[in-house]
Parts: C-alpha cells; structure tokens; sequence
C-alpha cells in the first residue's frame, strides 16, 4: 500500500488531504469531525483583528456539480475569540493550520502572532480572497505587497507561514517567488476565481454582494495551471487548491508540484466522508502506478522534476 | 440554482404570524425547509409549512427587520428559492404527540396532516403567548388531531408554558413519537420529559444558515450541521451538547446565548 505521508516543509502531514480554509472551521468541533473524518489537516476559517458579520444573504449559488460561486464576506468572531476553538480541535488531536486575513504587514504580524500562540502546526496567510474590500486579493495582487506581508509575518512566528496566492492575476509565480523571497515557507495555490451570478428574470446579480469567487470542479484547470507554473519558480512546497473531488484530480495536483492539496467545495456535494474516500483512492491510484508514495507523485509530471 | 417563483397568495395567520404561498413544482418532504430570498433583501431559511403538490408555503413569524419586511409583500411578489434541504420526519408514527411552541406549528403541521392522512392518531399540545397567536388550530382539528391548548396569559386553555400541558398528555397517553417546534429552551423540556417516558422525541432546530449546503458552518451545533444533518433530530443526538437550549452562533460564528425562555 502506497504511503500517503507528506511534507509541507518541516510539517509532517499523515496523508496530503487538507481542510480547506472557509469550509466547516468556524467552530473547533467541526474541525475535530473533519479531523476524525480522515482529513490530514484542517485549517481554520480566516480570522481577522475584530468580529465580522460577513455579507448578508445570498452568500452562495451553486451551478449543478460543476461549481459553486460564493461572496461570504470573511465572517469569524475574531481573534480574541476565536482561539477557544482552536483548542477544542488541538484537544481532539488534529493538526491545525491557523488561516488569517488583514489590511496591513503589520496586521497580518499581529495576527499571526496571535494564532501562533495557540499551538496552531503553521499560519496560512489569506492573500487572495476575491471579494473582501480592503483584504484578500486587494492587498496579494501585487508582488510587493506579498513581500511586505510576508516579511513582517515570518518575524513573528515560529512555524511554517504559507502564503495563499489568488488566480486572478497575470502572473501568479511572481507572487509565489515574493513569498519564498520574503521567507514563506509554503505556498497554497489558488483560492477562488473571481465570478458573478445574474438573474435575468430580476435583472441583478443573484449574491448580494454581486461579486463572488468561484470554486468546485470547473476551477481545477485554473488551479493545476497555477501550481505547474509556481513549481517551476520556487523551491519551497506548493500546496494545490481547486476543484478536487476525486482521487485523480489530487493525483493530477501532486503530479503538477504539489505536496499536499486543499478540499473545500467538494464537502458540500460529498460530505466530510470524503476525507476517507479520497485517502483510500488515492493509496489505490498510486499502488496502480507502481508508485510507492504521495512524494514519488509529487512533480511527476515535470520533465525535470525535483 | 435559486429558481424565481411567484408569490401566489399572502394569508395573515395569526398576527404575528403570514403564510406566503408560491407554485414550486419540486417534491418536498414535511420537515424539509428552502431558502427563500427575497430580491434586494435577504435569503432566510424557512421551513415549509406547506409540502404537498405543486403549491409550497413558508410561514413566517415576526422577529427582526426582515421577517417584518417579508411579511407585508402582496401576491405577485417575485421571491427566489433554492432547495428544499435537510432531512424530514418519520411519518409513519401511529400515535404521535405533536408539541407546537408559537410559530413552531408551521413546520408540524404539513408533518402531522400527513401521518394524519395514513391513519396515525395526532394529539397536538399547542402553545402560544396568548389566544389570537395559536397558529394552525383550525388546520389540526380539520386533520381530525385532538387539540389541547396552552396561552402564556390563559387567555385560552391553560394558562402558562406549553410543557406542563406536553408532560401532562405525556403521561396519560401511550405516544409512538414526540414531534416538537419551538423555542430551543421549550424543546430541551419536552425532550427530557419524553426521554423520561422513553418516547423517542424529535425536534425541529433552527439556526443561523448561511450556504444551506454543509460548507459554511454557520449552523454548527457541536458535531452536527443543521442544514445537512438536520434540522429534524432525534432527541438522543442533541440532549448530550451543552449548546442545545443554551446557545447558538451568531453570523460572526461568535457563541451567544438564547434570551428569554
């Protein structure tokens, strides 16, 4: 049997298959049931300085299987609140990685400061949310922001910072390189693509904040193309995000260049079972290859890989 | 996908309390809710409080600046729906006992009409703050349900909390099944009483929903999510969570506390 095993720098993972950030961790025992669900980490809802509400309803339209387009709005009861979560999950024996948004290099550092300090195995940086004015992709589209952001972040933490880079620019390895410059020690390629919803009945865009990120299986193309490119322009681990909802597509993401990958969207049309069912398939998938582990995949498809 | 209905009939129940009526030609269960939205306003969970046929209905119950919004629009209104979601009761109980706190009636009408129309004897507790506010007697009676009352101020029935009324047909009656709606602090009563008369008891909970697709979590309620897992629960999976009747989450996902009863 295959070892599912991976690494994200110094972070042994006991399978690649990572909770995506937005997706059930809003509260400490839904992390835990992902956990226990099979999941070989889980990271946290973005955290920000202060409670938000988030947008208000309708926050999500779903497009038959091939895709869901969401403008949530960032909603988390904040930093000083949300640390009691955190340790509901690490009690129940889950790795969590502590995901966390702000406006600034030194609100990001003060965040990931914060979180640090719940144990947390590593911090991913939310740089790519497309639909929060002021934070995600407002403030991770231009390579110097990232390196600014990064920068003042690695200062004040001791655990592996991973930078999660948006798609919708023209060039996503430049971000990725910003990062590794700056001292990120992984990055997470890519959060939703930026997408709007219309009712032609009503004549107005179906979420109410009109503009929305896209994720679920027609965004993988994105994803792949992202973590193809970045691989070839850093040498820190990429972690590939983006419409995985089978074993084939994680093992297309490995194979790309990423150690690990994010599920979000396909909880929703699977439940959290399919923590357990893409671990088992891909161990199969593997095996079929007569490939010994997930870090034998792991760039295959590059003629040169690492 | 949301699919634009139009609102076919407005009827005011109680007077806090409007059924909105629309043609949604897609199979639903008694228990099952949707989400409505109401365009250039917001998109709530509702219950259906109507499930048979084409023709659905949500009762809505004024509570905040929505739902007092919501209730004034005329047929003709064009609202949106996704769903419907979540899971259902168990019709096929022979002898249930229905516990209704306010607008909780809505979803335990459709529910006890249709184990009604299979033969099952209903015996329905129904409380409210006071006489005008009991919602949906008329429509348990016509189903051939044995309807008892219970009004905050007495002003009908007896006088006080729907409970002691539950407890009291609890212990006269053999019940197959509990079915309760309501107030959370109300339900955790029936429930534990139910528990002691080892009637399995189950309960209709409501939260905060946002994506209504088991992603979002802001329906969390310990390990469960009510807008997948639920919101019909079976009594034993709740009472051991020290959030139900105590607390639910606000948009923030910040803890807080329920008010009042």
């Amino acid at each position: 049997m295959a070892d599912l095993g991976t690494r994200i720098g110094g972070l042994a993972l006991r399978n690649p298959f990572l909770l995506a950030s937005g997706i059930w961790g809003e509260s400490g025992e839904s992390l835990a049931g992902a956990w226990d669900a099979g999941a070989g980490g889980v990271i946290t809802k973005s955290i920000g300085s202060v409670p938000r509400l988030g947008y208000p309803n309708p926050t999500v339209e779903t497009f038959d299987e091939w895709g869901l387009l969401n403008a949530m709005g960032l909603p988390n009861p904040g930093i000083d609140e949300y640390p009691k979560e955190i340790d509901v999950a690490r009690a129940r024996g889950a790795t969590v990685i502590g995901s966390v948004f702000g406006g600034t290099p030194e609100e990001f550092a003060t965040l990931a400061r914060r979180i640090g300090e719940t144990g947390v195995a590593a911090i991913e940086l939310n740089l790519s949310c497309p639909h929060a004015e002021g934070y995600g992709t407002e403030v991770g589209s231009d390579p110097r922001d990232v390196e600014a952001i990064v920068r003042a972040v690695v200062r004040e933490v001791h655990v592996p910072v991973i930078a999660k880079l948006t798609p919708n620019t023209p060039d996503p390895g430049a971000l990725a390189v910003a990062a590794e410059r700056a001292g990120a020690g992984a990055i997470s390629a890519i959060n939703t693509v930026r997408g709007l919803a219309l009712d032609t009945t009503l004549r107005r865009p179906v979420l109410a904040h009109g503009l929305g990120g896209l994720s679920g299986p027609a965004i993988k193309p994105v994803g792949l193309a992202c973590v193809w490119q970045i691989y070839d322009r850093v040498r820190i681990p990429v972690i590939g995000v983006g419409g995985i909802s089978t074993p084939e597509d994680a093992l297309e993401y490995l194979m790309a260049g990423a150690c690990a990958v994010e599920i979000g969207t396909a909880v929703t049309q699977q439940g959290i079972a399919v923590f357990g069912r893409l671990a088992e398939g891909l161990a199969r998938r593997l095996d079929a290859l007569g490939l010994a582990s997930v870090t034998a995949a792991v760039g295959a498809a590059h003629a040169s890989p690492r | 996908m949301h699919t634009i209905v139009t609102v076919t009939e407005r009827v005011p129940e109680t007077p806090s309390t409007v059924t909105l009526r629309f043609d949604y030609p897609v199979r639903a269960e008694p228990g099952q809710f949707v989400m409505i939205w109401f365009p250039g306003d917001d998109e709530l969970p509702m219950s259906l409080s109507y499930t048979g046929g084409s023709s659905k209905g949500v009762t809505i119950k004024a509570m905040g600046a929505t739902s007092q919004r919501v209730q004034s629009l005329p047929a003709g209104t064009r609202v949106g729906i996704r769903g419907p979601y979540g899971n259902r009761f168990d019709v096929t109980a022979r002898r249930v006992l229905v516990v209704a706190g306010g607008s909780g009636a809505a979803v335990l009408a459709p529910a006890a009409e249709a184990a009604a129309a299979s033969g099952s004897r209903i015996t329905v507790a129904l409380g409210a703050t006071q006489a005008p506010e009991l919602l949906f007697r008329r429509r348990f009676e016509e189903m051939g349900a044995q309807v008892e009352v219970a009004t905050d101020d007495g002003s009908d029935g007896t006088k006080g909390f729907v409970t002691p009324l539950a407890d009291r047909l609890l212990a006269d009656g053999s019940f197959d099944a509990v079915w309760t709606c309501g107030p959370e602090v109300m339900m955790r009563k029936v429930a534990l009483s139910a528990a002691r008369s080892r009637v399995p008891t189950f309960c209709s909970v409501e939260r905060h929903m946002k994506c209504a697709l088991g992603m979002c979590d802001a329906c969390a309620l310990g390990p469960l999510h009510v807008c997948v897992d639920g919101p019909v629960f079976p009594s034993d999976r709740l009472l051991g969570l020290p959030e139900f009747g105590a607390s639910h989450r606000d948009p923030s996902g910040r803890r807080v506390p329920f008010g009042g009863r």
